[in-house]
């Protein structure tokens, strides 16, 4: 139920994202989710792309510092309360959240929010006891 | 005052230097088996030293000589008649160390009672110390010189400008010595403390620890409505009061009757002619503790032998520093070398020996900026861990060297390496 999320290190500094998404571009990767974390320094790309393993190599080769990382995507529903219901479930159990970012799916009307968490495993046992969709890797990159 | 000395005709200078040379000679011979090893490789004995031309022939000692004998192989005296020990930056994380006797403390309240004198202060001054004090040897040294001379020295230390300026005001202090860097800082907090720098009463500048420029002395002397001289030392020779600007500020005015200058060409090791550049090696001719002979100062410098058109003296003059042979950085007067943040971080594991130093000057203040690329078997995609690692390296630098840092982690590779060799040192201060 994992998901494997790309993130790359960069130096804030003008036309760095551009690289970044003209190599994907050139490569026809396809980015799915994408969030970007920042200090006045350096900023943290992160991104849920089609081809995760296609798009690590080529970024490698490309010469960026990048790290997999699993993620876990849960369907939340787009109502007032949606995203709250999924939170309360973390916040009962005594889990953190490291960080989390979302995006709208447009074929079934409902928004996905990626959640990093320190122990995964965990974190789905409770999402799913607790009634959440949670989308496989497969699923989340051939949306 | 008047220091005879000073005004020596070069033939009775050239016999003190050579009494001098023979007699320190002999001291080092018979108790530093460095120096011993090398008087006997060259096959002379140092009463037989018939010139201070002979000299050239002599090994040259520098901060590596230091360090392969560190702490104490280079002493020639035993620690009993040791009153007072010194140290400085070395390329490595172990200080270069210098020790004084009584003697030698006495020699450097001279020389540095000289300097302030040829500037122009006596007695009568109110000498506002802002050099730091502790293992450095700029406070001290212009504290035993203000003393020796008669003057009331105030012991500031460095920082604490809103101090500074407060007591500046309220003892109407005459004679600032600081860096160059730090007296411009100053008047700038001046201003916004409401205190005209033009209407105190400083009369003099002494500074000196870092390099500064022509233009920079006549913003000084505008800002504060002041004399400034430049003033040389080095903790090896003595600290302060190696060589000062007297009223002409063309030259500084080495104190050759107990610092013997060479100025050689790094390269070739033989003597440049006097007007050209090259590195300068000082022999002291007075210390008995550490008494160095032929020190390699890796300053870049010119020598004059010419008697001083403003001042008459004939000690011989230097130029301002114009460079340095090795890599060496003086930011607010402390040396930084790159071989000490680089052994910094090759203790921290996530990070690559990949770095590059970027000095800037924030209006009058020098800053750092060490630049790190981070590994990628490190990187983390969270930014506290990465925060957490900037602290920390941040805090190792800046317990190695003593000075505010501000570090930047970089993307690996991104390091400008020209053949194969990174350029570590990215100097953009207009000096």
């Amino acid at each position: 139920m994992q998901v494997k999320q790309i993130s790359i290190f960069m130096e804030n500094r003008a036309g760095r994202l551009e690289e970044i998404t003209g190599v994907l571009a050139q490569a026809k990767i396809n980015i799915r989710a994408i969030s970007l974390a920042d200090t006045s320094d350096f900023g943290i790309l992160r991104l849920i792309v089609n081809k995760p393993q296609q798009a690590e190599e080529i970024l490698r080769q490309a010469g960026f510092t990048i790290r997999e990382n699993s993620v876990i995507a849960c369907v939340i529903e787009d109502r007032p309360g949606g995203l709250h219901k999924m939170l309360d479930l973390f916040a009962k159990s005594g889990m953190s959240i490291e960080y989390m970012y979302g995006f709208f799916e447009r074929h079934s009307d409902k928004a996905v929010m990626i959640i990093r968490v320190a122990d995964p495993e965990k974190a789905i046992k409770i999402l799913l006891e607790g009634g959440i969709e949670l989308l496989s890797g497969e699923k989340v990159y051939s949306l | 005052m008047k220091y005879k000395v000073e005004y020596l005709d070069p033939e009775d200078l050239q016999k003190l230097q050579l009494n001098r040379l023979r007699e320190v000679s002999q001291h080092v011979y018979n108790n530093v088996p460095y120096y011993r090893q090398a008087f006997d490789n060259l096959g002379i004995q140092p009463a037989t030293i018939k010139s201070l031309d002979e000299l050239k022939n002599f090994p040259l000692t520098d901060k590596e000589t230091l360090r392969t004998h560190y702490p104490f192989g280079m002493f020639s005296v035993p620690m009993s008649l040791v009153r007072e020990i010194h140290g400085s930056s070395g390329t490595t994380g172990k200080p270069t160390v210098v020790a004084y006797t009584e003697n030698d403390l006495k020699i450097w309240s001279e020389v540095m009672a000289r300097s302030i004198a040829c500037t122009g202060g006596d007695y009568r001054d109110i000498v506002q110390n802002a050099y730091g004090y502790g293992l450095f040897t700029g406070g001290l040294g212009v504290h035993y010189g203000a003393l020796e001379l008669g003057a009331a020295v105030v012991p500031m230390s460095s920082g604490g400008s809103k101090r500074q300026l407060q007591l500046m005001e309220d003892f109407k202090t005459t004679i600032l010595t600081c860096t160059p860097s730090y007296s411009i800082y100053l008047a700038e907090f001046a201003e916004s403390m409401n205190i005209d720098p033009r209407k105190t009463s400083l009369r003099i500048g002494i500074l000196g620890a870092e390099p500064w420029s022509d233009s920079m002395r006549r913003q000084i002397e505008s800002i504060w409505n002041i004399k400034a001289y430049d003033i040389y030392g080095l903790s090896e020779i003595i600290g302060p009061g190696v060589a000062i600007e007297c009223e002409g500020q063309d030259g500084l005015h080495m104190w050759a009757d107990h610092f013997y200058p060479e100025v050689i060409d790094p390269k070739t090791g033989k003597a440049v002619p006097e007007g050209q550049d090259g590195m300068l090696v000082i022999t002291t001719l007075t210390k008995e503790a550490t008494p160095f002979l032929r020190y390699a100062t890796k300053d870049i410098v010119s020598i004059t032998y010419e008697k001083c058109p403003a001042c008459g003296r004939t000690m011989p003059r230097i130029s301002r520093i114009k460079g340095r042979t090795d890599d060496m950085l003086i930011i607010r007067g402390i040396n930084v070398f790159p071989s000490q943040i680089e052994s910094v971080l090759l203790e921290i594991e996530e990070t690559e020996p990949h770095y590059q130093l970027v000095v800037t000057r924030e209006g009058a203040l020098d800053e750092l900026e060490v630049q790190v690329e981070v590994n990628e078997k490190f990187f983390s995609d969270e930014i506290r861990t990465l925060e957490n690692l900037e602290k920390r390296i941040k805090k190792e630098i800046e317990s190695v060297l003593s000075i505010a840092v501000k570090v930047k982690l970089v993307e690996p590779k991104t390091i400008t390496r020209s053949e194969g060799k990174a350029k570590r040192v990215i100097d953009m201060r207009n000096i």
